[in-house]
């Protein structure tokens, strides 16, 4: 066969392959790169007197993430409030998947020691508060949590205190709001892992003079870490991002990012600042997954 | 031979289930193995060996009976309290560890400084003659060196006894052979206790200096491979190890009559019916007019290279079986249909009671 031909072949299956590929190009474009080409434009314009933004090129989003322009004398200072609000937002992030972590591992460890015909019914279980609006979940923990509620009631008719405990519009409520909704994120992909872990090993561990606490350590843990990373990432990212919960449950002083964005985009009416805390908190986010997802594959893979 | 007993189990009941579906995997069985020695427990699956060495490793508690290691009470040691190493039959080898990491993950565990566990682990992988593989993922083996691994991570903690459940059932025929070899020899050099868990004969008849044959959850009889293959003492155990003919007979004074009425001098403190065993090999075919001899007619001849097998049918239809070692010419000079005479070798027939 000529090389003219095969060259004529070859440039119209590329050409058939780009066509091919239009609708999925085009969805990428539209749903994923132009929404975050906006608001990185967004974060570079000056803001508008009734919200939206004014075409004029400012640096002034950006700087007000980090500072303040006093309004005497217009030197800038640090904005404590928010760095505030971005450490507790890191804060209860971590503290929501460390609780998750801590709850869904023996969950998922349970469901993956049932029987077989068993464990789908536990899984059915654990996936039920997903058909539940999440608003209405967390207004069910509002309810559990707040002074008058199922929590306090039942502590003080039993006599374990005396004044009901101040749970609801604390860090506190958030991080129990936030575990509880992404509790399900974490066990389904322990499970996973779990469920492919040959018990086997469990046995050779304690032949070779492992204590329960040591097989946990030295077998268990580092073969379902890539279950344990899957679980935490999609844990951690909503978390960090989270707004209904720290909302409702954080009663509007105990913000988190997701919340501050809110603000700028509505009563703020600091379009620019908000667009550029949303590209803030992506950076954040994307940072946090590359460290996590490097060191997990660095511990599990020493000779790699 | 008075050698010290490194293992003891006695009375060792295993029961499984609750209520009307209790099954007794292990039913009230007693047994001694010696230090040094390579032990095979022999029988078909489900007869109790994997249960019985499980109780030995600690995985499972009897539901009565002790366990003894040395003497001393183990019966509520967990496993990894016991100076005892197993070899599973799946391996269970860690495969987020290296080959060098599986090796020395015993030692490890027991806390033995660094440079120890080093030194151990690289005298474990030239005894298994694996040096090249230290750093290797187990993933990245062949079964056999598989094997080998959890050979050499079984014995790198220096065990008391080593137990071996079905080792060599994963790998094919030649690597299978290579591996009976090898076992022998680490245990040899090792000096190690070996209980070493089989349903092949072959294996069990080849490698052991002691065999207990076990079925239904007891324990059938315990000796030297030659003891269990030339004495068996029940139709079980002579029927499990290597072929035997079973003939129906009745003790008689000086021997026992077969149903054909032929009397065949044995001797015997049985009464009444009684079954007259005899391996194959041990059946001489003569002359049929040879005093003596028990009349059979040929009924086929099956050539397997190195014997034939003859298979015979005596005066009331009773069948035996003979092996002939095949001549150089590959004929073994018998045609079906003849009609033969029969011998027993002298000491080769068995008298069974059951």
């Amino acid at each position: 066969m000529s090389s003219a031909a095969e060259e004529r072949l070859r440039r119209q299956s590329a050409r058939n392959g780009w066509l091919l590929s239009m609708p999925a190009l085009a969805l990428l474009a539209v749903a994923a790169i132009g929404p975050l080409a906006i608001i990185v434009i967004y974060s570079f314009l000056t803001p508008g007197q009734y919200g939206n933004v004014v075409w004029e090129f400012s640096w002034d989003g950006w700087v007000s993430i980090l500072f303040t322009r006093d309004i005497f004398d217009g030197t800038l200072g640090l904005a404590d409030a928010h760095l505030t609000i971005f450490w507790r937002s890191v804060k209860l992030s971590i503290l929501t998947t460390l609780v998750a972590f801590g709850l869904g591992f023996p969950t998922a460890w349970f469901i993956a020691t049932r029987p077989a015909q068993q464990r789908a019914m536990w899984l059915f279980l654990i996936t039920i508060p997903f058909w539940t609006n999440l608003l209405i979940r967390t207004f069910a923990i509002m309810e559990v949590i707040r002074a008058e509620g199922v929590l306090n009631t039942a502590l003080m008719w039993s006599g374990i205190i005396e004044r009901p405990l101040a749970i609801i519009y604390t860090d506190v409520a958030v991080l129990i709001g936030m575990a509880y909704v992404y509790l399900p994120l974490m066990v389904l992909p322990l499970f996973a892992a779990i469920d492919r872990f040959d018990m086997r090993l469990l046995e050779a561990g304690y032949d070779l003079y492992a204590s329960r606490w040591q097989v946990l350590r030295r077998v268990i843990l580092p073969i379902v870490k890539p279950g344990i990373v899957a679980g935490s990432i999609l844990v951690f990212v909503p978390s960090l991002g989270a707004y209904v919960t720290p909302r409702v449950l954080g009663g509007g002083k105990n913000m988190m990012i997701g919340n501050f964005i809110e603000l700028q985009f509505l009563a703020g009416r600091n379009w620019p600042l908000g667009a550029a805390l949303s590209v803030t908190l992506l950076v954040i986010v994307t940072a946090a997954l590359l460290v996590y997802v490097r060191a997990a594959n660095r511990g599990s893979n020493p000779h790699g | 031979m008075t050698e010290a007993v490194t293992i003891e189990a006695r009375h060792a009941v295993k029961a499984f289930g609750q209520g009307e579906h209790v099954v007794r995997a292990l039913d009230d069985v007693s047994i001694q193995i010696r230090k040094g020695e390579f032990f095979t427990l022999l029988g078909p699956s489900g007869c109790g060996k994997t249960t019985l060495l499980r109780l030995i490793a600690g995985f499972e508690m009897p539901t009565s009976g002790t366990i003894l290691l040395d003497g001393a009470d183990i019966t509520d040691l967990p496993p990894n309290r016991r100076p005892v190493n197993t070899v599973f039959q799946s391996y269970a080898l860690f495969p987020h560890l290296t080959v060098a990491e599986n090796i020395g993950f015993g030692l490890t565990m027991q806390g033995r400084p660094k440079a120890e566990v080093k030194a151990r682990v690289a005298e474990m992988l030239a005894l298994v003659k694996l040096e090249a593989m230290a750093g290797r993922k187990v993933s990245q083996l062949s079964g056999g060196q598989q094997q080998r691994v959890a050979l050499a991570r079984a014995l790198a903690p220096q065990p008391k006894v080593l137990l071996l459940d079905e080792p060599l059932s994963a790998l094919d025929l030649k690597l299978r052979k290579e591996m009976q070899v090898e076992l022998k020899r680490l245990q040899t050099e090792t000096g190690i206790t070996f209980i070493f868990v089989t349903h092949d004969q072959e294996e069990a008849l080849t490698m052991s200096d002691r065999i207990g044959v076990m079925s239904a959850g007891k324990l059938q009889q315990v000796g030297s491979p030659r003891d269990i293959y030339t004495r068996p003492v029940n139709r079980f155990v002579a029927s499990f190890i290597g072929e035997t003919n079973f003939l129906p007979a009745t003790v008689v004074s000086g021997g026992v009559r077969l149903s054909t009425g032929d009397v065949v001098a044995v001797e015997t403190a049985a009464q009444g019916a009684v079954t007259l065993a005899v391996r194959p090999e041990q059946v001489r075919i003569v002359a049929a007019e040879e005093s003596g001899a028990i009349v059979a007619t040929v009924r086929m001849l099956v050539y397997f290279g190195t014997d034939t097998h003859c298979h015979l049918a005596l005066a009331d239809g009773t069948e035996v079986v003979a092996r002939v070692q095949s001549p150089a010419s590959g004929e073994a000079g018998i045609e079906e249909g003849s009609t033969v005479g029969i011998r027993f070798a002298s000491g080769a027939a068995q008298v069974l009671e059951d």
